[in-house]
């Protein structure tokens, strides 16, 4: 073996094992954002009823429109599944379509989060009205931003695979992206489930 | 353009503030001037600023520290010298100036003394204590430590540009509210506290991450060195603790910034959250700063003991319950807050339960000491300084642990003495025996040891002098943060008060004494093979300075005290058969580019120029972007330049410099064989 090609192989060893501790990593940084989550919600919980003199959760909550952005988002999971699953096979094309896809989807869950958003604070009902907007806004407004550097991930990716192929850096980024995503889509579960659900019951 | 940023935000409205802007802004400028004399800003800008080199992050952060220390002790000094004279009368600092004062000391030394020292301490030695090249993330490394700095930069400008809050380190609604505090100074106190924050928890990851996957060979969880085990559970405290902070913090600047009501007194706001979400994770943070120097004094005790430490395996798990521990008492730091009695009683007894294992720990160093051969080192002097005045402070902390007691001293000067007493010895007195300790493997000589005795002296009866009294004045009644006052009785405590901080400045002189002189003398003091103290772990197996690889072969590892058991053996400081080739990793600009645009952000969102704080924010995306195209992150280190390296550090060392481990052989019927010398 020549000396290069030994030293490209100690290269890649490290980097592999590099990837790995990224993984692991990235499971960790995940667990912080659950805390700040879980806080949010907590947060929400105990401010829900005090809408002062504002609107109530009853007032602005429209469960149809919540309903439309969680199809949009639970679907863009499982497409995001779909890209995980072509990379498993090294299909690179199909991997592109599918984030294309996501991120469109991610888009337009966005849309439609801002659409409600504008929506209420023209109807009166803004973060500065009440705690329980003010909860609302900063949870619901933070998965957004989440969604948000989400969809920007994928558009990196985008660009990323067709440029580099499906090197192992870009695996790892990829797994580790849609753990994002799907952390997301949990993180929205909760949301739909404590704030929505009850707030219109 | 500008938002709220005028010429009035310059400090001509008083004497004092501008005494201290122009101490701040000079002090930079005499640091700007010195660099561009010596030449020196290449050398800084391609060997430290931009090194992901965990050694130097370690060491840049500890440099942080101790200025930052210098900065946060002024402002101690300063209130020590205003109660010392302010009865029935004004003193010399007008309120809103002392309040800026105690806001900004705490919130100094907390954040930006604390926190870096012993971020930078486990920097420095947490991967040669695991047998590791470097940290799992050397580049977020360097992010950490430059969001650090751009926190502490933003508390330092703070007294050039504008105010620092006035509403107390800890900051409670409704009074850092906007409507009480409409000025920029508890936005500098957020923002400092969110970029800082986030560099810590970052820093958090890394080090859990490092620990769990860079040990060497050979290395079990049980067999980790005690600060390694002291790191790794303080990292596991960041991680969970810090988005807390960067939580509590961001709901405050919304309220403050955009009219959000979270704790506003109306509006369905509840003040009362902040408090419970502030300590959630200021409780821990207690333990991230103390757990680490636990794990120093460990080190210290055992190796200067020449012992093995006592009771290993329960330290291990008494550190492990504190941890777990400090997640549930975050209710007494507000027992009149008006929870019921119950829940009052839950969190006291949960209060008074911490101090079992750390008990434990108090019991395990005696031991350790008991029938060593102890050697008055100062990392050993401070060490012994730390548990006789941290019982007493454990002592106060179980009293103050009783709601009912509670309700008498709470925000009392009784409660300053308390945690003062758990902090100095607890956190800062580990962190001196730590750089007393590791400085030879730092820097590759020994620091003065009689001007580290003195400083020691200094602080210690510095510490006695400034806060006995303080403990006195909570039962005469005294409240904290008491900017004048007209009891006479309370004035000569005062003045005993104020002579200890005298004396602790003393304290500080002598470190940066010692500091000169050893750097001046450090021809006579190198540390030649690596191991001043005839230490027991791993991270004395190296060079000092340690090699940018550390370790030329990884060590493999058979015993809780590896090095030391290696040297029993005589297998270490042996030339292996052949060495090869290391990756190392890649310096990088991003990390100082970073902090400078958290820096540029936390200002501008102080001072409302939205268009700036949306560039930074854009700025620093594209960052992380370039980042992320980037995969030839690491370089090889070709193993002629590593046998090189190695060689000329081994030619150094003749036997003579060896540490004579006969004394450590096993003896009597536990030995086995017949020891050479003794037969």
């Amino acid at each position: 073996m020549t000396e290069t090609a030994m030293a490209t192989d100690l290269l890649e060893e490290e980097e592999q094992k590099s990837l790995q501790s990224r993984e692991f990593g990235f499971w960790v940084y995940l667990m912080t954002d659950a805390i700040i989550f879980a806080l949010l919600f907590a947060t929400y919980v105990v401010l829900s009823k005090n809408s002062a003199a504002g609107p109530t959760s009853k007032d602005v909550f429209d469960l149809r429109h919540t309903a439309g952005e969680t199809a949009l988002l639970l679907i863009s999971s499982l497409t995001f599944g779909m890209a995980t699953i072509a990379m498993a096979r090294g299909l690179s094309g199909r991997v592109l379509m599918w984030l294309v896809v996501t991120a469109l989807l991610g888009f337009a869950f966005l849309a439609m989060e801002l659409a409600e958003f504008q929506g209420m604070i023209a109807k009166g009902a803004g973060p500065d009205v009440s705690g329980f907007l003010t909860a609302f806004f900063t949870l619901v407004g933070t998965h957004g931003l989440h969604v948000s550097f989400g969809t920007l991930g994928i558009l990196v990716m985008i660009v990323q695979i067709p440029l580099k192929g499906l090197t192992p850096p870009v695996r790892s980024r990829l797994l580790r992206l849609g753990l994002f995503w799907h952390f997301l889509d949990i993180v929205w579960i909760g949301i739909f489930s404590v704030v929505y659900l009850p707030g219109v019951m | 353009m500008l938002g709220r940023l005028t010429v009035d935000a310059l400090p001509f409205y008083s004497w004092v503030a501008m005494g201290g802007a122009a101490v701040t802004v000079g002090g930079g400028v005499a640091v700007f001037l010195l660099i561009t004399y010596l030449r020196a800003w290449k050398v800084l800008w391609t060997d430290w600023l931009t090194s992901v080199d965990h050694k130097k992050i370690g060491i840049m952060y500890v440099v942080l520290s101790l200025v930052m220390l210098v900065r946060g002790f002024v402002d101690a000094l300063m209130m020590r010298a205003q109660q010392a004279v302010s009865l029935n009368s004004e003193g010399y600092l007008p309120p809103e100036h002392f309040e800026q004062i105690f806001s900004s000391h705490g919130t100094i030394m907390i954040f930006f003394v604390a926190m870096p020292f012993l971020t930078g301490l486990i920097n420095i030695v947490v991967p040669q204590q695991i047998g590791a090249r470097d940290v799992a993330f050397p580049f977020l490394n360097s992010v950490s430590l430059w969001l650090t700095a751009s926190g502490a930069g933003l508390v330092l400008i703070s007294l050039v540009v504008g105010k620092f809050s006035q509403a107390g380190w800890t900051g409670y609604p409704p009074y850092s509210g906007i409507e009480y505090s409409p000025g920029v100074g508890v936005d500098y106190w957020l923002w400092a506290l969110i970029t800082s924050g986030v560099g810590s928890t970052l820093a958090g990851i890394n080090f859990i991450v490092t620990i769990f996957k860079n040990r060497c060979p050979g290395m079990t969880f049980m067999r980790m060195p005690m600060f390694t085990w002291t790191a790794l559970c303080a990292s596991i405290l960041i991680a969970f603790a810090f988005p807390g902070l960067t939580v509590v913090a961001g709901q405050l600047a919304l309220d403050r910034t955009l009219g959000f009501h979270f704790f506003t007194n109306g509006d369905g706001g509840n003040m009362m959250m902040f408090a419970n979400l502030l300590w959630i994770w200021g409780h821990p943070e207690v333990y991230i700063l103390i757990l680490p120097a636990f794990g120093i004094f460990s080190e210290v005790v055992a190796t200067f003991s020449r012992k093995r430490l006592f009771g290993y395996t329960s330290l291990v798990y008494a550190t492990a319950c504190i941890a777990l521990l400090s997640f549930t008492v975050w209710l007494h730091h507000f027992f009149t807050m008006g929870s019921s009695s119950n829940v009052n009683a839950v969190f006291g007894i949960a209060t008074m339960i911490i101090a079992v294992p750390t008990g434990v720990k108090i019991f395990d160093w005696l031991f350790t000491m008991y029938r060593g051969r102890i050697e008055f080192h100062p990392a050993m002097v401070f060490t012994i300084g730390f548990m006789v005045t941290f019982v007493i402070g454990g002592v106060t902390g179980v009293l103050l642990a009783l709601p009912p007691a509670d309700y008498l001293m709470h925000n009392s000067t009784f409660l300053v003495a308390h945690f003062h007493n758990m902090l100095i010895p607890g956190a800062l007195f580990g962190y001196f025996a730590g750089m007393n300790y590791w400085f030879p493997k730092a820097f590759g000589f020994k620091l003065d040891v009689k001007w580290g005795i003195r400083s020691f002296w200094f602080w210690f009866i510095g510490f006695y002098l400034a806060f006995m009294p303080l403990y006195v004045l909570g039962f005469l009644g005294m409240s904290r943060r008491m900017e004048h006052y007209a009891d006479p009785t309370w004035q000569p405590y005062l003045v005993v008060a104020a002579l200890g901080a005298l004396c602790v400045l003393c304290g500080i002189a002598c470190i940066a004494i010692q500091l000169y002189v050893s750097a001046k003398n450090w021809g006579s003091a190198r540390d030649i093979t690596g191991d001043p103290w005839n230490g027991r772990t791993l991270e004395w197996a190296t060079s000092s300075p340690p090699a940018p690889y550390n370790f030329a072969v990884l060590p493999q590892v058979g015993d809780i005290d590896a090095f030391h058991e290696m040297k029993i053996r005589g297998t270490a400081y042996q030339v292996p058969e052949r060495y090869e080739d290391i990756v190392m990793p890649k310096n990088s600009a991003l990390g100082p580019v970073l902090g400078v645009l958290a820096f540029v952000l936390g200002f501008a969102m102080i001072w409302y120029i939205w268009w700036l704080a949306a560039l930074c924010l854009v700025l620093s995306l594209v960052c992380v972007g370039i980042r992320s195209f980037d995969d030839e992150t690491d370089v090889i280190l070709p193993a002629a330049e590593v046998a090189r390296t190695e060689k000329a550090r081994l030619a150094q060392i003749t036997p003579d410099d060896l540490h004579d481990m006969r004394d450590f052989l096993p003896v009597g019927p536990a030995s086995g064989e017949i020891l050479p010398g003794r037969a």
